[in-house]
């Protein structure tokens, strides 16, 4: 066998970087490995987390990926800053630089913004409506695992092989095996095949979740805002992500079979890709903006102490966005040459999602209005949301203009757009909800001080790093240039972007310390509802760390609030006695499953067709597996659950 | 768990009233991969580069063939179902038996129709047109074939259980699926072969 | 408080950003009809969009500070609110009624700079077809028989009308200070109508991503008058080397070249992937397209072989 293929130029060139990317994977790898097996937790990490398909525990594994991948990808993003800080630098190459900012998109978009955003779901999202678990556990840790599997298979690949290289994109002809020769962008095609059909699993498991397993009395209108938010995201997943999986499926019909779809011989047809792309990728946004919306509307309300203004009109707007996101792709490529009338049209329905998402904000600022607002770190996360989310929003409405646009695009003006709706929009949402969240799964608050040292941090960070770039945007500075002259007299404002960007690590970095500082030193809750009992919702009705049936007796809701205003009324949500509550039991199919789909994804990146078929029938055989078994879960007997009632001191059932 | 005896066998217990609904929304998203490959194959399908065109390689004896055996199989899968509602697990084995043959020699003509296609010049590699149709087609054909499989899968635990909730549960979830192909291929079979004819 | 702090220096430095530096960024700063209507489009939307800004930062300062929970009484109970169908509509129509103005001034400003400017729609158009190939362009001037790469003269008050396309990735077309940018792609020719006012030396780049040398795509656009134009397509024609099929070759399959000149133009020899019906041969009317068309379709065939041939060499 021929090794060379598998070795990436960078290494043997002996680049610094991706030596030093290599050697630190391998020693984390052997850290990881050597510290499992002299703490004797290899059981441990087996039947608790890698088995397991409580909804609770992969959505904190979700978490801790994403996490990981945060890191990850704003290490490539710093690394961007470093290289632009000055003209001329030379830190990076063209190609390093390339490749840095392909995985600093996609990762960012697929391997962080989305799982955390599924994580936050899957802790939060049965607690929220009364149940005890997702529709299809197992199914959910599939999900899981394909995601995972598929976010390694990527990532491996910047060591094994060579990375993507035509930005997150990945446009046609570019993408091609004729301009795009090695296989990274075979890693694209199938890493990213893989994640999405876990993402669209998880799309279908949460709408059947939400429809059909509410606590009794929580009709539709009564549901949290969060949970309406992830109804209307997973079912924009369901109908965005196939489009996803076509438009792979023929990228890598092309790169690997030598079909023509978008070839630039016999007819094939560059600006399909394009097309395919954004009719996905604009509802991508939305699904990673629609659950912070969510997520804010619940952290809103309940330090302000008020329920939220405009419940109804909330609900609508969201319904309007997900309905035009998927009516505006062409905005992406205004200048594709399709006429004033296709983007005149485009313009207007861009512009148009200004209307429900302006209704939002004022909405939560009259939630806020006459409230008693207390600033605690979740808090001043969704408090910076609303001014920076908005200068995002309005500089989207100016991109949303075609003839502007021309001006605009591809231009660090359209890359400051997008920063300052996705950070403070979904990245500040993420870390507010883990904030506000947290005590659910660890039975801890973080400690408050270090949380708001990070948050001033990351906020004052991230303006001075994103700000200057809509400048450089109108004074012609593209994006993905990995250098510039001195001429161009874009040094300055780009030194200003960098030491911003070097904030915004140690603000993440302050993150990091405030996790492992509050596991060791912070005070245990004893008690649910946590935020000086200011919960509104379900998850707060039950205890802290939530015991892993979630309600040891389902709660019945008359109102949206519920649990708020039966404090206040000082009656029970509980009523029914405590009987013995079935539970879904553990499996390593899923875990086997998503690891067979990463060999899979290997051997196909490789073209190593026996190997591939292979697995291919591996993965029929799990199937095959799951349709004969009979696992019916198990029972908690009433007995058990009495008594991890009592060791919570409980009195709440 | 909570069961109902008041509803058919395959939704008594709530877990599998969830599978059904799940499936439903599954085959939603089924229905937006199946109109992106409609609409990529419509984008492409004049764009022939210097190979052969749809008039050139269609022939219609095989694909109505085809169409008729599908539309059977779908009707066979719906008698089944109907039987299993009757609670009788022969005519149940018959039909769902019956419904597998018809869908594996729909196959076989499939796969004789690619043959010709290559054996003609028409290959994946050909054109933007032969790209979009070959995966089109395939797309639908890899689905028949799962489909085989599966349902030979529910067969033997039928065989093996009988009539129970979960193997009818299982049963009734093949047949939203068969039905979901047979719909594809009319689509196929109209805006695909009959308007390439025309 | 520190949040209303840092949202003021925000909003001084923006003001001051905006009102002291507009006149130094490229995209604010046109020499041509087209990128003054853009940019005077763009200061537009930034005015109403800075009047957005300033209601909601306003309303959020107020409400931050009158209702913090250190600025009311320990037992003060914040009301139960559903929400207000009035202020509620109110927050809809007036972005509506935004959306609308800005729906207008985007409609008409788009027909616009797809044209000729105003004024110029009856001149004769002076045509240059601008073609990418790897990372560099290549300029043609069909009517005047010359070539140039990685430079570009034009004349002042002229209509320049742009054929753009690209002998592989996807590039953009773009010199901010006289419009808007427009892609260049491989099977196809785009148009793209600018003219320079005043005499000068412009950036001109390629803005959308093409692979490893993307960075060094820019040119320089140099808009001098009628007479220095004549003159110089002279001065070029005189003394500048023909340009062959097969100099044609290397210069595509070379990454990086600097300027150059020559005295013909490829299109001669490779022709632009104008002819876009070859393309969308219907599969029901081969026959008859053959027999109507029979004296062309030789050169058509003929133009498609150079074209792959043009490809496969790009490709490397």
């Amino acid at each position: 066998m021929n090794w060379d293929k598998f070795i990436v130029d960078g290494l043997k060139h002996g680049d610094p970087l991706i030596i030093g990317a290599v050697v630190s994977i391998v020693l984390v790898s052997i850290a990881i490995v050597a510290g499992l097996t002299y703490f004797k937790k290899w059981g441990y990490l087996w039947r608790e987390w890698l088995t397991t398909v409580d909804h609770k525990k992969i959505g904190v594994m979700y978490i801790i990926s994403a996490l990981v991948m945060l890191f990850r990808g704003g290490a490539d993003g710093l690394m961007l800053r470093m290289q632009l800080t000055a003209p001329e630098m030379k830190f990076l190459t063209a190609q390093h630089y390339n490749e840095i900012f392909s995985a600093h998109g996609i990762i960012m978009i697929l391997f962080m913004a989305m799982p955390f955003i599924i994580g936050i779901m899957n802790v939060v999202i049965p607690l929220q409506i009364g149940a005890r678990d997702v529709a299809f556990p197992r199914l959910n840790a599939v999900s899981f695992w394909l995601f995972f599997f598929g976010a390694m298979l990527y990532n491996i690949a910047f060591v094994v092989g060579g990375a993507p290289d035509a930005g997150w994109t990945s446009y046609f002809p570019l993408a091609s095996t004729e301009f795009s020769p090695g296989v990274g962008n075979n890693y694209y095609a199938i890493a990213l095949q893989i994640a999405g059909l876990g993402t669209l699993m998880t799309g279908v498991n949460f709408i059947v979740t939400i429809l059909k397993m509410r606590a009794p009395g929580m009709t539709l209108m009564r549901m949290p805002m969060f949970t309406w938010s992830t109804l209307i995201t997973c079912i924009i997943i369901v109908f965005a992500f196939p489009v996803l999986t076509v438009a792979l499926a023929l990228m890598m019909f092309d790169r690997l079979f030598g079909s023509q779809f978008f070839t630039m011989t016999n007819g094939g047809m560059d600006m399909l890709w394009a097309n395919l792309f954004w009719v996905w990728g604009h509802p991508e946004v939305y699904i990673v903006i629609l659950p912070a919306f969510g997520i804010y509307s619940e952290i809103i309300s309940t330090f302000s102490r008020k329920n939220l203004y405009g419940y109804k009109s909330m609900v609508a707007s969201m319904a309007i966005i997900s309905l035009l996101s998927f009516l505006v792709w062409v905005h992406h490529f205004y200048t594709m040459g399709q006429g004033a009338a296709v983007n005149s049209f485009f313009s207007i329905t861009t512009m148009l999602i200004a209307v429900p998402t302006g209704v939002k904000i004022f909405n939560w600022l009259f939630t806020l209005r006459k409230g008693k607002i207390v600033f605690t770190t979740p808090m001043l996360y969704s408090l910076a949301f609303i001014p920076i989310f908005t200068l995002g929003g309005v500089t989207g409405v100016m991109l949303a203009m075609a003839s502007a646009d021309y001006q605009y695009h591809n231009t660090m003006f359209l890359v400051a757009h997008f920063h300052y709706v996705l950070i403070p929009g979904t990245v500040f949402a993420v870390i507010a909800g883990m904030y506000y969240w947290f005590p659910l799964i660890a039975g801890f608050k973080l400690n408050e001080r270090q949380g708001k040292a990070a948050f001033w941090t990351i906020a004052i960070s991230f303006n001075v790093t994103f700000l200057p770039l809509f400048f450089l945007g109108l004074d012609g500075m593209t994006r993905r240039q990995y250098t510039y002259s001195a001429e161009t007299g874009f040094g300055p404002l780009n030194l200003i972007a960098t030491i911003g960007s070097v904030g915004l690590m140690i603000g993440f970095a302050l993150i990091v310390y405030n996790i492992i500082w509050s596991f060791r030193h912070a005070p245990r809750e004893t008690k649910g509802d946590v935020w000086d009992g200011a919960g509104r919702t379900l998850e707060w009705a039950t205890h802290i760390p939530v015991p892993v049936y979630n309600f040891a007796v389902v709660p019945e809701v008359d109102r949206l609030d519920a649990f708020y205003f039966a404090k206040k009324e000082k009656r029970s949500l509980f009523k029914d006695k405590i009987e013995k509550i079935h539970m879904p039991s553990n499996n390593g199919q899923p875990f086997i499953l998503g690891a067979i789909f990463f060999f899979w994804g290997f051997f196909m990146v490789f073209s190593m067709w026996k190997s591939a078929i292979v697995a291919g029938i591996g993965v029929l055989i799990l199937l095959a597996m799951r349709t004969f078994e009979r696992d019916h879960g198990f029972y908690i007997p009433v007995d058990e659950v009495k008594k991890t009632e009592q060791s919570y001191g409980g009195d709440s059932v | 768990m909570k069961i109902d005896n008041s509803l058919p066998l395959e939704y008594r217990n709530e877990e599998n009233r969830f599978r059904i609904i799940g499936f439903w929304i599954f085959l939603g998203a089924e229905i937006v991969l199946f109109a992106t490959l409609f609409l990529t194959y419509f984008t492409l399908w004049t764009r022939t580069g210097s190979g052969l065109t749809a008039a050139d390689v269609f022939v219609l004896e095989p694909v109505l063939a085809e169409t008729f055996i599908l539309l059977t199989s779908s009707f066979t899968c719906g008698l089944a179902i109907h039987a299993m509602r009757q609670g009788l697990i022969k005519p149940t084995m018959w039909f769902m038996g019956i419904t597998l043959l018809l869908g594996a020699a729909f196959l076989g003509i499939e796969i004789y129709e690619f043959y010709t296609y290559v054996h003609e010049g028409l290959t994946l590699q050909t054109s933007a047109f032969a790209s979009s149709l070959f995966v089109l087609l395939g797309t639908h054909g890899a689905h028949v074939t799962f489909g085989l499989l599966w349902g030979i899968a529910i067969m033997i635990q039928l065989k093996r259980e009988g009539l129970n909730e979960t193997t009818a549960n299982k049963s009734f979830i093949f047949s939203l699926y068969w039905h979901f192909l047979d719909v594809v291929w009319i689509f196929i079979f109209s805006f695909v072969y009959l308007k390439g004819l025309m | 408080m520190k949040k209303k702090g840092s949202l003021l220096v925000i909003l001084t430095l923006l003001t001051f950003l905006l009102s002291g530096c507009t006149s130094e960024l490229l995209v604010l700063n046109p020499k041509g009809p087209a990128a003054a209507l853009l940019s005077e489009t763009i200061i537009f939307s930034v005015l109403m969009m800075a009047g957005v800004l300033v209601v909601v930062f306003t309303l959020f300062t107020i409400i931050l500070v009158k209702y913090r929970a250190s600025n009311s009484s320990p037992d003060y109970e914040p009301p139960h609110d559903e929400g207000s169908l009035k202020l509620e509509i109110t927050w809809t129509l007036i972005p509506i009624i935004i959306v609308s103005i800005l729906s207008v001034v985007t409609v008409k400003s788009t027909i616009a700079v797809e044209k000729p400017p105003a004024g110029y729609e009856n001149q004769k158009p002076l045509i240059i077809y601008a073609a990418s190939s790897n990372y560099k362009w290549h300029f043609s001037y069909p009517e005047q028989g010359i070539e140039t790469v990685n430079y570009l003269n034009i004349p002042t008050g002229q209509n320049v009308e742009f054929r753009l396309y690209s002998y592989g990735p996807i590039t953009s077309f773009w010199i901010p200070q006289l419009g808007g940018q427009k892609y260049a792609m491989s099977d196809m020719v785009t148009k793209l109508n600018l003219v320079a006012d005043t005499p000068g030396s412009m950036m001109g780049k390629n803005s959308n991503f093409s692979g490893k040398g993307f960075a060094k795509m820019e040119f320089e656009v140099l808009a001098m008058t009628q007479g220095q134009f004549d003159e110089w397509v002279n001065d070029v024609k005189k003394t500048a080397p023909p340009l062959t099929e097969e100099k044609y070759d290397q210069l595509l399959t070379t990454e990086f070249v600097g300027r150059e000149s020559f005295s013909n133009t490829h299109l001669e020899f490779r022709p632009a992937p104008e002819d876009h019906s070859s393309h969308f041969k219907k599969p029901g009317q081969k026959d008859e397209e053959q027999d109507s068309n029979h004296e062309n379709h030789g050169e058509h065939g003929e133009q498609h072989k150079q074209e792959s041939e043009v490809e496969d060499h790009s490709n490397h």
